[in-house]
C-alpha cells in the first residue's frame, strides 16, 4: 500500500518536473516589435514581434484540451467534427479489422500450429508478409478495393494478424504432449480435443497475440487516417497540422495515448482470465 | 434539405422557387436572345429593356418560347453529390459553393469533403468516391494520357483560378534573392503533376539553373509545407496560398515572387470530372458546373473578397486564420520582409480553360520527360479542356466568354504560340526531352 502512494507521489512529481520545463522553455520572449502597425496586424501574434511562431505553453494546451472536453461530440459538417466522433471513428475501423483479423487468424493458427507440414509449407509465405508495413498496401488497397474506408479497414486486418496467427500457432504446436496423449487415450473426437484441450491451454498465449495485435493496430490507424483522410483521430491530428495548430494536435495525441491504453487494459484483463496455473 | 423535389421540373424545393428562378435565370436569357435577334442595339438601349419587351411580345410569342427553354433543363439524374477538395485557396469557388449556397441554388445536395493529398484525390475520384473534384490543371491531362495513372478519359470543364501562387523561401535566405545563387537548395511544390511543378521549373531554368540536377525539387502536400519549411528541411517551395502566407505569418518564410510576376494570368487549379459523369450524367454536370462558374463568377468581383475569406476559413473548409485568407485574396498581404504589398489581381478567378493552356502545359510534360513519344497537343486540349460547355455556362452567369479557344501569351517575357508547340519545346536549352 505504502509503495502504491509512494509511486503515485513519484508520477505526480515526473508529470511536474516535465509541465515546469516546458513551462519555462515556452515562456513568450520580448523580441522586437514589427515598426509598421499595418504591417504587424497582418502576422501572428509571434511573428509580429520578430520571431517564429513557438510551442504552446501547457497553458495553451489546458484551454484548448477544456474545449475538447467540454464539446467533444459536436458535428459541424463533414470536415469538422469534434474530438470524441473522430475517436469513435477510429476505435470503429480498429476493432472491425481485429475482428476480422481474429476470424482469419485464430482458425488458421490452429490448422498451422498441428499441422507441422502445413506449418512448414506456410512458413516461408509468412515470413516474408510479416515485416511488410502494414501502411505499404495502402496504395495497393486503393486501387483494388476502390473504397478508402474499405482499404483503411484492410490496413488493420493486414497488420493486426500476424501477431495473433503466429501466436496461436506456437501456442497449439506447444501444448504438452502428456495432454493430447491423454486425450488420444480416451479416444476424444478431434473437434473435441481441440476445443476442449488445445484451446484453454494455448488461450493464454492467444491472447498474448491479440493483446499485441491490437496495440499495433490502433499504432497503424493514425498513420493510415492521415493518409486518406475523412474521418478519424488521424485526420484530426492531420487537419490540425494543416493548422499549424500544435496544441490541437498534443491534444489529438494525448486522445490516442489515452484509448490505446484503454484498449491495451481491456485485453489484459481477458489475458488474466484465461490464464491457468499447472 | 429535402431529397424529394416538389416542382414540375426537379431542380427546385417548391413550385414557387421554381418559377422564381425561372423568371430570374431562364426567362432573362430568352428575353434576352429575342431581343438581340429582332431589336436593333442601338434601338435598344434608346427605347430601354422593358419597352422594347413589350414591343417585341406583340408579335413575338415570348411566353411559349421561354417555356420551351425551361424544359430543355432536364431532371438531376443525382443529387446528393460528393466534391473532393485540398485545403487551399484555389479551390476558392469550390468550397464557397457550399457555404454560399451556389449549389444549393442550383438544386444539388453537395458535400464538399477535404482531402489529404493529390494522389488520393486523384484515386478517390478514379473510384467514383467523388463524383468530381478540385485537381491541378495538368492532372485531367496526365490521367487521360496515362502519365502517372491508369489512362482513363478525363475532363476539365472548369479552370478555377488564375495567379495565386508564389515562391517563398526560408526567412534565413533573405539575402539570397537571385535564383543564380540557389544551387543545392531543396524546393517543394504540391505535386509532380502541378503548374507549381512546371512554374517553379521554368522559373529556374530560365535563370541558368537545371532543376533536376542543381536543385531538388520533392512533391510534398500543402497542408505540410509551412511544417517543413519551419523544420529547415526545405530551403523554400512554389506552393498555392494559403500556404506562402501562412509561412508569413508564422515567421518562417518570406515570399520572394508571386507566380503572376512568372506568368500573369496562368491557369492553376482545375475541376475536374470524369469523361463518364459528364456523358452518363449530363443535367447534374451541367448544374454542378453551372454553380461552380456562378460561383467564380462572384469570386472575381473584388469587393466580395473579403465575405468570401471568411466563409471559407473555418476548420470545415480550409482551417486558417482569417487574416491569412483574406490577405490572399485582397492581395493586400504582408510579404514576410515588413513590406506591406498591394496585389489585387494575386489571384483571380476565370473559369474559361483556354485550349492553349492545356497545350503549354503539354509542352511543359514534354520537356520535363513526362510524357514519350509523339503528343497530338491540339487533340489532347479539346478532348479534356471542355471549352464549349464553359462559355455557355459562363454567358449565363453574366461572366464574357472569349470568342476564341486559344491565345498567345509569353512566360517570362518568352512568347508562346500554340499552334507551334514542337518548335516551343525544341526552343528551351535545358530540358529531358
Amino acid at each position: 500500500m505504502r509503495l502504491r502512494f509512494l509511486a503515485g507521489v513519484l508520477s505526480l512529481l515526473f508529470l511536474g518536473i516535465v509541465v515546469g520545463a516546458w513551462h519555462l522553455a515556452t515562456l513568450p520572449k520580448a523580441g522586437v516589435a514589427a515598426a509598421d502597425s499595418e504591417y504587424a496586424k497582418l502576422l501572428g501574434a509571434q511573428a509580429a514581434v520578430g520571431a517564429r511562431s513557438a510551442f504552446p505553453t501547457p497553458a495553451d494546451l489546458g484551454r484548448k484540451l477544456a474545449e475538447h472536453v467540454r464539446e467533444p461530440f459536436y458535428d459541424r459538417g463533414p470536415n469538422d467534427k469534434g474530438i470524441g466522433v473522430q475517436l469513435a471513428y477510429s476505435v470503429a475501423r480498429v476493432l472491425l479489422g481485429f475482428l476480422l483479423a481474429a476470424l482469419v487468424a485464430v482458425p488458421c493458427g490452429f490448422v498451422i500450429g498441428m499441422s507441422p507440414l502445413v506449418y512448414r509449407a506456410l512458413d516461408p509465405f509468412i515470413q516474408v508478409l510479416k515485416p511488410i508495413s502494414p501502411l505499404a498496401w495502402m496504395p495497393l488497397a486503393l486501387f483494388t478495393l476502390k473504397d478508402s474506408n474499405v482499404s483503411a479497414i484492410f490496413v488493420i486486418f493486414i497488420c493486426s494478424i500476424w501477431p495473433m496467427l503466429i501466436n496461436t500457432a506456437f501456442g497449439v504446436a506447444s501444448v504438452r504432449r502428456e495432454w493430447l496423449n491423454v486425450a488420444c487415450t480416451l479416444e476424444v473426437s478431434p473437434l473435441r480435443k481441440a476445443l476442449a484441450v488445445i484451446l484453454p491451454a494455448a488461450a493464454p498465449t492467444i491472447m498474448t497475440g491479440m493483446r499485441i495485435s491490437i496495440g499495433i493496430a490502433w499504432l497503424v490507424i493514425v498513420a493510415a487516417e492521415m493518409l486518406v483522410g475523412g474521418t478519424g483521430i488521424g485526420y484530426f491530428v492531420w487537419n490540425e497540422w494543416n493548422n499549424l495548430s500544435i496544441a490541437n494536435i498534443l491534444s489529438g495525441i494525448l486522445a490516442i495515448g489515452l484509448v490505446g491504453m484503454l484498449l491495451d487494459f481491456m485485453f489484459s484483463r481477458l489475458q488474466k482470465a484465461v490464464t491457468y496455473t499447472e | 434539405m429535402s431529397l424529394v423535389s416538389n416542382c414540375g421540373c426537379g431542380r427546385h424545393r417548391s413550385e414557387l422557387e421554381h418559377e422564381i428562378s425561372e423568371q430570374s435565370d431562364e426567362a432573362r436569357l430568352v428575353e434576352d436572345a429575342v431581343l438581340r435577334a429582332v431589336v436593333r442595339r442601338d434601338l435598344l438601349s434608346l427605347i430601354g429593356r422593358s419597352a422594347a419587351l413589350a414591343a417585341v411580345s406583340a408579335f413575338f410569342p415570348l411566353g411559349a418560347a421561354k417555356e420551351a427553354f425551361a424544359q430543355g433543363a432536364g431532371k438531376l439524374e443525382k443529387q446528393k453529390l460528393k466534391v473532393g477538395f485540398i485545403p487551399i485557396t484555389c479551390a476558392t469557388p469550390i468550397i464557397m459553393a457550399h457555404p454560399m449556397g451556389f449549389y444549393a441554388k442550383h438544386g444539388l445536395d453537395v458535400e464538399v469533403v477535404k482531402t489529404a493529398g493529390w494522389a488520393v484525390i486523384r484515386d478517390k475520384t478514379l473510384n467514383k468516391e467523388y463524383d468530381a473534384a478540385h485537381m491541378l490543371s495538368p492532372m485531367p491531362l496526365a490521367i487521360t494520357l496515362g502519365s502517372g495513372a491508369t489512362p482513363v478519359p478525363y475532363t476539365m470543364p472548369a479552370v478555377e483560378n488564375i495567379n495565386g501562387q508564389a515562391i517563398t523561401l526560408a526567412i534565413r535566405h533573405k539575402e539570397r534573392r537571385d535564383p543564380k545563387t540557389w544551387k543545392g537548395f531543396k524546393f517543394a511544390v504540391p505535386f509532380d503533376y502541378s503548374m507549381h511543378n512546371y512554374l517553379l521549373r521554368y522559373y529556374v531554368a530560365e535563370h541558368g539553373l537545371d532543376p533536376d540536377r542543381d536543385i531538388q525539387i520533392r512533391a510534398v502536400p500543402p497542408a505540410e509545407m509551412v511544417a517543413n519549411l519551419r523544420a529547415d528541411n526545405i530551403d523554400g517551395f512554389l506552393a498555392p496560398d494559403p500556404v506562402n502566407q501562412r509561412a508569413v505569418y508564422d515567421g518562417v518564410g518570406f515570399i520572394h515572387a508571386l507566380s503572376k510576376e512568372i506568368w500573369d494570368g496562368h491557369p492553376c487549379c482545375a475541376f475536374a470530372a470524369s469523361k463518364e459523369f459528364v456523358t452518363s450524367m449530363p443535367n447534374t454536370y451541367h448544374a454542378l458546373l453551372k454553380s461552380i462558374i456562378a460561383a467564380a463568377a462572384y469570386a472575381r468581383k473584388f469587393e466580395n473578397r473579403k465575405e468570401i475569406a471568411a466563409a471559407i476559413a473555418p476548420a470545415n473548409y480550409l482551417n486558417q486564420p482569417v487574416t491569412v485568407v483574406e490577405q490572399v485574396l485582397t492581395g493586400t498581404f504582408a510579404d514576410g520582409l515588413g513590406n506591406v504589398r498591394k496585389v489585387p489581381d494575386r489571384i483571380d478567378f476565370d473559369p474559361f480553360p483556354w485550349h492553349s493552356f492545356a497545350v503549354w502545359i503539354l509542352t511543359q510534360m514534354k520537356r520535363w520527360g513526362q510524357l514519350k513519344g509523339e503528343v497530338d497537343y491540339q487533340k489532347v486540349a479539346r478532348e479534356v479542356f471542355l471549352a464549349t460547355d464553359a462559355t455557355r455556362l459562363m454567358a449565363e452567369v453574366g461572366l464574357t466568354p472569349p470568342k476564341s479557344t486559344s491565345k498567345s501569351f509569353s512566360v517570362m517575357g518568352r512568347a508562346f504560340d500554340p499552334m507551334k508547340p514542337k518548335e516551343y519545346v525544341d526552343s528551351f536549352a535545358i530540358k529531358r526531352a
